[in-house]
């Protein structure tokens, strides 16, 4: 006990000495926590769109003002020519091209069918498929419309219909951050565990300090209990300034469920994380080499966790490496008890699977760190 | 005389390019004799281009729901079958009691809840009115509206099917062409930005944590006391991985053309010729930061967070720029890839030539310019 008592307070000194970094994991996180939820904004409302409008009758002009009224186009141009609203779209201005075609008013009336023309932009397919979709709903309602005021005025029978009415629960006004800042804020403790634990036990076998503990009769599991503990300090330190100083006071995102369960599986992920960070420096001789693998699986944990896109529309193969992740896990929990304000009852898995990470991972580490060379 | 001072002035000339060839070769041993590196190098493109291309996907697919089906006739098992047949849901379980709805939710996996009213098709039939309602779990605001969308365009298809004397009464039919990508891949947005990151996070990131790397074991001293120009020792740190990166980004574009079927409809030359001068960009600022730090962890947390997390924020290719607030879009300017994002887009995809993109090329060589001379110019020939 007194052997781990001195070990940590190298630790804490060690970390606390080196001002530049000790400056950037706290600062970095907070900037980033700051700046990512604003930027990482995918709803799609900006589309530019360009009309051609070979019509001009009151029907086009009608059609036009119900699509830029609907709040998620932008009206770039105008045109008379296809040709020239090519030109917008071309260059990125514009994303989609509607084209109504001359005599559109007219050719309704007579021959009961018309057709108009949308040429989509389509190389973020996203954008592209959110954006018909959307210009479809607005010509079907003013289809409906149009359908209605003439079965008035003509006196013809109503039709079925159904109406339809949405609720959003959980996060009502549709706010974007809600949603990122809690995922972010689980990138961010995973990073900071990953990278720094590992360099930090590296750069002790590249300066060649280590040396120095292995010839003690310090034991191999309280050199790596003097190791794990600052750093999960740290992220727990990082995890409330993100919390309660970026995410309460920025966005003012207040945790629905308890804080306390949040932290329990706080407290049991950075073991975890911990853990793989210990594994990568076991397998590594440099910086160079710990910074590598950190980054080739830091990469693998954030592009697989569900952070930036749904793991249910992952084919199969994909799923079962974003099972196999532990940020995953974390994510889910974070949302759900932040946002849906779910117990310990709803997350009880989530919590026997966390505990299978963090000693699947740790006693990986133990068993290939080596005191003797 | 003249002719043999000119002779001498040749030969060490010539020495010295021997010594800088000598240089070059110690740095591509220290790459290559290091797998762990090479792995990161090469694994990790070749990661993302599958990742990107065939895992990742911002469409929306087999989202589970729960029908609250409180109608249980014909007209609601026609509604539910077709939404079960539609490729974006699966649904997962028809309950009869909305206070199931919550604890649905609550535990996970649900995203929505359609509620169908008693007496749905008597009232259809009868009234001609009756009322869904759709119930999404909005802690993920896209996917909600999202859902909402599909789920209205189905019923709103079931209705047209249930009243077919409506349909050929005054329809407006719209004919709709994806420009560039018809099948929609994610592919066609991601590898262009997966180009940019890797050329990035190759360059910045290794290039400093190199130069440092001998800071930190003091072998830097060693070569700044030899004869050979200290400027150059740097230059042949970052001459391996200019052309580590030209490797990589002809792994990429073989990947992205053989696996994901995407074309080069424009020039390959300027397509190269572009990602030069992002290289240089990337291995100027990589040298940038080696000058003002001292540690390997600094420079890599530097690189890392400083300049890994803009290029995925600020380039367009993850998150609309257009969607941010405006001094961000302002801050999306100065990040280089932005504009190599955008060159490659144009010439790769829509096939366009130089005419369309010289403005792009001319800020990005600006920026390559501006770093080159001012890293040059922070140079440190003395350890303080």
């Amino acid at each position: 006990m007194r052997t781990l008592i001195f070990l940590l307070s190298k630790e804490f000194r060690q970390i606390f000495r080196n001002t530049s970094i000790l400056r950037m994991i706290v600062a970095m996180p907070i900037i980033q926590l700051i700046v990512m939820p604003l930027a990482a904004d995918f709803e799609i409302k900006n589309i530019n769109i360009s009309i051609v409008d070979h019509d001009h009758s009151s029907y086009s002009k009608k059609l036009a003002d119900q699509i830029i009224a609907s709040g998620y186009f932008k009206l770039n141009d105008y045109s008379a020519t296809f040709s020239q609203s090519f030109e917008e779209f071309e260059t990125d201005r514009s994303d989609l091209i509607l084209e109504i075609p001359k005599n559109f008013e007219k050719d309704l009336v007579r021959e009961n069918k018309n057709r108009l023309f949308l040429a989509v932009n389509a190389i973020n397919g996203t954008k592209a498929s959110v954006g018909s979709t959307y210009l479809a709903r607005i010509i079907t309602n003013f289809n409906a419309n149009i359908q209605q005021e003439w079965r008035e005025t003509t006196r013809l029978s109503s039709s079925p219909n159904i109406e339809i009415s949405t609720l959003n629960w959980f996060n009502r006004l549709l706010n974007y951050p809600y949603f990122m800042v809690p995922g972010i804020l689980v990138s961010l403790v995973t990073m900071i565990g990953v990278y720094m634990c590992a360099l930090n036990i590296v750069k002790e076998k590249e300066v060649g300090t280590i040396e120095q503990i292995n010839v003690t009769p310090i034991k191999k599991h309280l050199f790596i209990l003097g190791k794990l503990i600052p750093f999960w300090v740290i992220g727990l330190f990082v995890f409330t300034i993100g919390l309660f100083g970026v995410g309460r006071l920025m966005y003012g995102i207040v945790p629905l469920g308890s804080i306390a369960l949040l932290y329990a599986y706080l407290g049991l992920f950075l073991v975890a994380v911990l853990g793989i960070g210990l594994l990568i420096s076991t397998y590594s001789s440099t910086q160079q080499q710990a910074m590598s693998l950190a980054f080739f699986c830091m990469m693998l944990f954030m592009l697989m966790s569900g952070l930036f896109t749904p793991i249910d529309s992952m084919p199969e193969w994909a799923k079962w490496i974003a099972n196999l992740n532990p940020v995953t896990y974390f994510i889910e929990v974070m949302r759900m008890v932040v946002l849906k304000g779910s117990g310990f009852a709803d997350i009880k898995m989530y919590f026997l699977i966390m505990l299978g990470f963090a000693l699947f991972f740790n006693t990986w580490a133990i068993l290939n760190y080596k005191k003797t060379n | 005389m003249f002719f043999l001072n000119w002779q001498e002035g040749q030969n060490v000339k010539q020495i010295k390019m021997k010594q800088f060839i000598t240089f070059v070769r110690k740095e591509f041993y220290h790459v290559f004799r290091d797998p762990k590196t090479l792995l990161l190098l090469f694994g990790m493109p070749i990661a993302q281009i599958v990742l990107f291309g065939f895992a990742l996907t911002n469409e929306i697919k087999n989202t589970h729901i729960v029908v609250c089906d409180y109608a249980n006739d014909n007209a609601s098992h026609r509604l539910i079958n077709k939404i079960e047949a539609s490729k974006n849901f699966e649904v997962a379980k028809i309950i009869m009691d909305h206070r199931e709805i919550e604890s649905a939710f609550k535990s996970g996996k649900i995203k929505m809840t359609i509620v169908i009213p008693p007496n749905f098709e008597s009232d259809l039939k009868h009234f001609n009115k009756t009322q869904i309602e759709i119930i999404a779990d909005a802690s993920d605001p896209n996917t909600a509206n999202s859902l909402n969308n599909y789920a209205s365009n189905i019923i709103m298809d079931y209705q047209n099917e249930v009243m077919p004397e409506s349909k050929g009464f005054m329809q407006i039919n719209t004919q709709i062409r994806m420009f560039y990508n018809p099948e929609l891949k994610g592919a066609y947005n991601f590898v262009p930005g997966v180009m940019a990151l890797v050329l990035l996070l190759v360059c910045v990131l290794m290039t400093s944590v190199s130069i440092v790397r001998e800071k930190e074991l003091g072998t830097m001293e060693i070569l700044l006391v030899s004869p050979f120009n200290p400027i150059l020792v740097i230059v042949s740190k970052a001459v391996p991985y200019f052309f580590l990166s030209l490797v990589n980004l002809s792994v990429i574009l073989l990947l992205s053309t053989t696996l994901m079927h995407m074309p080069i409809n424009g020039s390959i030359v300027l397509l190269y010729f572009a990602s030069a001068i992002l290289i240089l960009t990337a291995l100027a600022l990589g040298l940038l930061i080696s000058n003002v730090t001292n540690s390997q962890q600094a420079a890599m947390l530097i690189s890392l967070m400083g300049m890994l997390m803009p290029t995925l924020l600020f380039t367009g290719f993850m998150f609309p720029i257009e969607n941010m607030p405006l001094p961000l879009q302002f801050i999306t300017n100065i990040v280089p890839s932005k504009w190599y994002y955008i060159i490659v887009k144009s010439v790769m995809i829509k096939g366009l030539g130089i005419a369309s993109v010289w403005k792009e090329m001319l800020i990005l060589s600006g920026m390559a310019l501006f770093l080159l001379v001012v890293s040059v110019k922070k140079f440190k020939i003395r350890l303080e």
